[in-house]
């Protein structure tokens, strides 16, 4: 089976046009890659530019160079050139993202958040709706909330949410933005619990975690950041 | 995934006299996409967006469409008869005033029916049928079926032409500014309403907007036209969370949080 990412020698930054063009290196010769099964976790400290990796794996950063090279139905896919109707179809079999923050959509029930990625992939709604009451159940959401729209949700209820989107799916490259900052022991636990699940069925992951206590229970390695920082090769 | 472009645009420039309506712009559009068109008033969107949609004829360039038969047409080179054809039955246009898409003094039914009647439906009771069907999805009640859009608020005159161009089955849509003069709670609902009916018949369709929380709601993709020309373009969440250009850098910096 081929490895399911691959990064290899990508960089970027930003050029800030408003403030006079200032070029603003963000990472450098960023290469890794990620087998299945395997839970890789970003570290290093704040502003180092973990969660710009994320989202240059996840297309929402434009790359400056190199790859980014997913397994995406048997066929090999650079993400970091692909066309944007490629992205959106490897972001709709193959590559799922649990953001820090849930973007709500108005009027839009919970649980149809939730169940939505299933029924993007051809599943009938009330079975993706099964699917995603199951999730929400275990993830502790009370169930007079899953008709509700989460937009006056709490913080870790609206992140509770996020993560049953995010892992409703079998996408075989998952992408974790701090999925557990604003929860509860209690619920940490189940998160841990389904990231164990998403391993032993040969999901590779990749995540940013500060809270120890998850970092060591989840990671297979570790991954620093201030390796690829282009300050210090610049240095 | 469909491998041949819905609609593909070679090189289209406009031309008022000597004043720039817009200029080169190539892009191809697949069936089941969303492309939203962004930029400032007088940036050349809406005169694209009549460009591709034969309302106005490009002082050069190309539009070619993939018809049922899957032949490609060249817009210009359709009779009018044929062109008024296609716009009545496979695509749709949605304006921003209500009142340009619909006639405002026949009923609501009537509104949607006629668009049936155009595709050869001539059976009274399957349209009423059809129409009542389409007013409920686009959630005006049946019992307003009999009335005049002017009697309807805006939100509702801005639902009933959504029905009316999309109960053909249309396989594209062109939208210009369709939240235009709506307040949020009606806009909140009309984009709800149309991110559903786009992803539930696999719609392709261009929306001109101006507003970046529409355009990241309802599309894949996004050009940001300036000047006439488009400077930048590429999928939604890259443009928006990842700007290169200064003028896209400004405009995603303009937006206000809420």
């Amino acid at each position: 089976m081929a490895t399911p990412l691959v990064v290899s020698e990508v960089a970027k930054s930003f050029t800030m046009h408003l403030r006079d063009g200032v070029r603003r290196p963000v990472v450098a010769n960023v290469s890794f890659s990620v087998k299945a099964g395997e839970c890789v976790v970003l570290g290093g400290p704040s502003g180092v530019g973990k969660s710009s990796i994320l989202k240059m794996l996840y297309g929402n950063y434009g790359v400056d160079e190199g790859q980014i090279l997913m397994d995406h139905d048997g066929k090999l896919v650079n993400l970091a050139t692909a066309e944007p109707r490629t992205v959106l179809e490897v972001r709709r079999t193959t590559l799922g993202y649990v953001s820090q923050f849930l973007r709500v959509v108005p009027r839009v029930s919970s649980l149809d958040i939730v169940a939505e990625p299933l029924h993007a992939r051809g599943m009938p709604l009330e079975e993706a709706r099964t699917h995603a009451a199951e999730l929400l159940s275990k993830l502790n959401l009370p169930r007079e909330l899953w008709g509700l729209p989460p937009a006056t949700f709490s913080g870790g209820e609206q992140q509770r949410v996020n993560i049953a989107r995010g892992f409703i799916t079998d996408h075989k490259i998952l992408l974790l933005d701090e999925p557990t900052a604003s929860l509860d022991a209690k619920n940490r636990a189940v998160v841990v619990e389904l990231i164990a699940e998403k391993k032993a069925k040969g999901t590779a992951l990749i995540g940013i975690f500060h809270d120890e206590e998850v970092r060591d229970a989840v990671a297979d390695r570790i991954l620093d950041v201030s390796a690829f920082s282009p300050r210090k090769t610049a240095a | 995934m469909s491998t041949l472009p819905l609609l593909k645009v070679n090189d289209v420039s406009k031309f008022y006299g000597s004043r720039i309506g817009c200029r080169n712009v190539s892009f191809e559009l697949y069936a089941g996409e969303v492309l939203a068109i962004v930029g400032e008033s007088g940036s050349g969107k809406t005169t694209l967006l009549s460009c591709l949609s034969t309302r106005l004829m490009p002082t050069s360039g190309i539009v070619e469409y993939h018809m049922r038969d899957g032949q490609y047409r060249d817009l210009a080179r359709m009779g009018e008869a044929e062109r008024r054809f296609l716009m009545r039955t496979d695509w749709g246009f949605v304006h921003q005033n209500p009142a340009d898409g619909l006639r405002m003094t026949v009923s609501a039914g009537a509104n949607v029916g006629e668009r049936l009647m155009a595709v050869g439906d001539r059976h009274y009771g399957n349209i009423r049928a059809t129409a009542s069907d389409w007013l409920q999805r686009v959630e005006i009640g049946v019992d307003r079926i009999d009335d005049q859009p002017r009697a309807f608020s805006g939100g509702m005159r801005q639902r009933l032409q959504i029905a009316r161009n999309l109960v053909t089955s249309p396989r594209l849509v062109f939208m210009d500014e369709p939240t235009g003069g709506l307040d949020v709670s009606v806009q909140a609902r009309l984009l709800d309403l149309v991110r559903g009916l786009v992803h539930d018949l696999g719609l392709a369709a261009i929306i001109v907007t101006h507003d970046l929380a529409v355009a990241r709601l309802l599309s894949h993709r996004m050009m940001v036209m300036k000047d006439g020309a488009v400077i930048e373009q590429g999928l939604t969440d890259r443009v928006l969370d990842d700007p290169r250009e200064p003028y896209t850098q400004l405009l995603v910096s303009s937006i206000l949080q809420v």
